[in-house]
This record gives C-alpha cells, structure tokens and sequence, in this order.
C-alpha cells in the first residue's frame, strides 16, 4: 500500500513536471467539444443525443490520455527498475490510482465545459448523474490501465490500444450511457439503481481482475 | 531436421496406425451424422398435426423459418464451447507456461471465430426472411458482433508481439479479461433487454431459449440436440487436427532456428 501510493506520487509529480497528458488531454477536449459545437450549431439537439456524445468524448479522451502511463515507462526505459524497487501488485494499484485522479479531473473539465457550452444538455436528476460519473471514471480507468499494461508490451502501440479497449469497455458505456440518459429523463434514483449495480459488479471483477492478471502481463 | 520426425514415426508406427483407425472411424461416423441432419433438417416435412416421427409441427410465427435451429444454434453453441475452451487453455498456459497449451488455446479460438462468423451468417440470412432486413441491431445481434469484435482483436494483438512466450501470455491475459465480459454478452443482455430474436425478454413464446420451450415438438428437441453434439464433435475434430498441424510446425520453427 505504501508502495503504491508512492508509485502514484512519483507519476503525479513527473507529471506536473511535463504535463504531458494533462495539457494534450485538455486540448483534446476542448478540440472535441468544438467539433461537436459546430457541426450542430443550427440545430436543436436533444439531450439525449448529447449524454451519448459527452461519453464520446470521454472515451476517446480516456483512450488518448490513459494508455501513456505504462508506454512512458518502456519509452523511458524505466520498466526493469520499477519491476527491482516494487512489488508488481504495488504498481498495477499505484498507476490505478493516479488514473483514476487524472480521468476524474479531466471528466470534471469536460462536464463544466459541456455545461458552459450546451445549454440544451439539462439535467433533471444530479444525484444520478454524478454517481453515473463517478462509477464511470472508476470502471473506465481501472479496465484502460489494465489494457494499456497489455498494450505497452505489443508493436504496434496506438491504433492497438482503442480495438483492444472496446469490446472490454461496450457493457460499461451501455450502461453508462442509459444512466445519463436517465438522469436527463429525470428518473428516480431506485430506476437507475439497475445500472449502478452492473456498474459496481463491473468495477469490483475488473478490479480483481486487473490484481490477478498483471503479475503475468507486466513480466517478461 | 526432416530425419528426426521420420524416425519417431517409424518407431511408433504401430501404434500411429491404430490410432489412425479410430480417427478414420470417427470421420465417417461423424459425416454420416451430419448429412443425416442436414437432410432431416431440411426435408423432413411441417405439417399441423404430426402423425409419423419424422413430421415436425408447425410452430407459429416460425414455420418452415423454424429449421434455422438445427443449424444456426449449434454453430452459436459451438463458438461458446470454442471460446470457453480458449479460456480454459489460457488459464492452463498461464500456470504451466507451457507453449502447447497456448497452440490449443489459439486454434480454439480460431474456430470459435470461425463458428462465430457461420452463426452470424445464418442468423442474418435468417433474419432477412422473418425480421425484413439481414441487420437489424437485436440485442443479439449486438452481442455476437462484440464477440467477433473481441476475437478480431484477440487475433490483432497476436499479430502485434512477436516473441513466442510474450504473445502466448499477453494474449492469454487477454482471453480471460475478454472471457468475463462474454457471458453479460451471450446469456444476460439478450434476455434482459426486449428484442426481436426469439427467446428474448417479450416473446410471446416465453423468455429463454426456443429448444426449452413447449412449441418445441420431441422429435425436433432430439434432432437439436443431436446436431449440437454432431456440431460439437465436429469442432473437436477439426480442432484436433490443427492443433496437430500447429505443434508440427513449431517443431519446425525450432529445428530452422537452432
């Protein structure tokens, strides 16, 4: 545990020393959310169209963002020395946690951006709509690292990362897709608690998952 | 190199032979039990009221579609039993990180793609008669073309590592991360979810499978079952072979390289 927080440490602090991901991933976002700005500026759009798209944008922004943590370390060359200092579980949980922290602010940015921009995307129940959030950045990030473990040790790094993730990812943005669209309806929390359960049943086998699996993944 | 396998197979020719027996045995009987099927799944008549064992009743809204079930079914029950089979032997891998477990583990997975793709095939030449178009997006639908989806790229990541040990083991890592997302796919979402595929959530026939419901007549649930069985057999037979052909050319691979 204590290795772990310092493995998160070590990746907050190389990070606010570049701001690598921060800065491009802000970019990204703020490029996307134009994008989808301008391409429906004429029409009305309905809120439901844009609780599909807002998660769009944060899985193509995750896919983007959270693959870096484990390619940095191979581009550095600083895998064999993480593999001597730590036990493998210590770094699967430590780079968890700071993807975790990295797609929570960055789904917060996105949310109040959205917010600024899109005044039709109203929402009528918040409740379900920041635990919807919430859950969702904690499946998606904990799944991405995992496959983003995988994807740093294959050739082709980029365009294998998004194939690898979708499949993995569909049941969660299906179902995190329905909770927004059920937050805009304005359903009660005990209708949506359907999605939460699958959201939380999600996160805790993929987490298991994630804890069993690296050990064979991260060594060669 | 040639020389060594020419030698262990004159030492053991005997017993080659005799094995070889029972697999020529095995072929035929299992290529007489299909083009029995086949036959009987296609010529056996549908009639209101069946009198003789080999008349089918009609079940409504199906009708003559309903023979899609001794064909399209097994292939979808197949690719399952594949791709558990691809699990199982990823999981073997993994614990005795032995390479011949992952040749099973992949050809599995081959032909369960394989199986998979015949299964979407006839579903959708299914579906054009009974739904009006070959894609509709069913849950069912959506579900099998995850499953392709998540085999495709299986097959992708294979091709992206190039050392022996370093692919078995990432690829496995990944069969098992997939695997926990298939069964949602197969057995939750197209019954929780209303859709058009018969069995769903709303059919009139009742939720779950077609073959457990009672518009099925026995003689058709025998015939199913039978070509579920025949299907699966037929999968380990071709599995078997290219598991063989497999190990042979990694034995070759070898030799070249040292």
């Amino acid at each position: 545990m204590k290795s772990a927080i310092a493995i998160f440490l070590k990746d907050v602090r190389s990070e606010l020393r570049t701001r690598y991901a921060l800065n491009a991933l802000l970019m990204f976002v703020v490029t996307t959310i134009t994008i989808i700005i301008f391409a429906i500026q004429s029409e009305n759009p309905s809120p439901f169209i844009l609780a599909g798209i807002l998660w769009i944008v944060v899985f193509f922004a995750s896919m983007s963002g959270l693959s870096r943590t484990f390619v940095s370390e191979e581009e550095r060359g600083t895998t064999l020395l993480l593999q001597l200092s730590v036990h493998s579980s210590a770094i699967i949980n430590g780079k968890i946690f700071f993807n975790v922290v990295l797609l929570l602010a960055l789904n917060v940015f996105t949310v109040l951006l959205y917010f600024f921009f899109l005044p039709e995307f109203f929402i009528r129940n918040y409740a379900i709509f920041l635990l919807t959030m919430a859950l969702g950045t904690f499946c998606l990030s904990v799944s991405s690292t995992l496959l983003a473990a995988i994807v740093a040790k294959a050739n082709t790094k980029g365009t294998l990362y998004p194939v690898l993730s979708f499949p993995i990812l569909l049941p969660l943005l299906v179902t995190v897709i329905d909770a927004t669209k059920l937050a805009v309806e304005g359903a009660t929390f005990t209708e949506a608690s359907g999605n939460f359960q699958i959201l939380i049943s999600y996160l805790i086998t993929v987490f298991i998952i994630a804890n069993l699996l690296f050990d064979v993944i991260w060594k060669d | 190199m040639g020389k060594t396998i020419q030698v262990q197979s004159a030492t053991f020719l005997p017993i080659f032979f005799f094995k070889d027996l029972q697999h020529t045995f095995f072929k035929y009987l299992l290529g007489s039990l299909i083009t029995f099927i086949i036959i009987a799944g296609f010529a056996f008549p549908m009639v209101p009221s069946p009198q003789h064992w080999y008349e089918f009743p009609i079940i409504p809204a199906l009708e003559e579609k309903a023979r899609n079930i001794f064909f399209h079914v097994p292939t979808a029950w197949v690719s399952v039993v594949a791709f558990l089979t691809s699990l199982v032997y990823a999981v073997q891998f993994l614990r005795t990180k032995n390479l011949d477990n992952d040749i099973k583990s992949v050809t599995a997975a081959g032909l369960g793609l394989m199986f998979c793709a015949l299964a979407t095939v006839t579903g959708a030449i299914w579906a054009k008669f009974n739904w009006g178009a070959f894609w509709n997006w069913d849950p069912r639908q959506t579900s099998i073309f995850i499953l392709l989806l998540i085999y495709a790229a299986y097959f992708a990541l294979r091709s992206s590592v190039e050392n022996e040990e370093k692919r078995a083991s990432l690829s496995a890592a990944y069969s098992i991360i997939a695997g926990l997302t298939v069964p949602f796919f197969i057995f939750i979402m197209p019954r929780i979810t209303a859709g058009l595929h018969p069995g769903s959530a709303g059919d009139s026939q009742g939720k779950g499978p077609l073959f457990e419901s009672k518009a099925m007549a026995t003689n058709m649930r025998v015939l199913f079952y039978v070509s579920s069985l025949a299907f699966v057999a037929l999968f380990y037979w071709i599995w078997n072979l290219r598991v063989k052909t497999e190990r042979l050319l990694l034995h070759v691979h070898e030799n070249v390289s040292s």
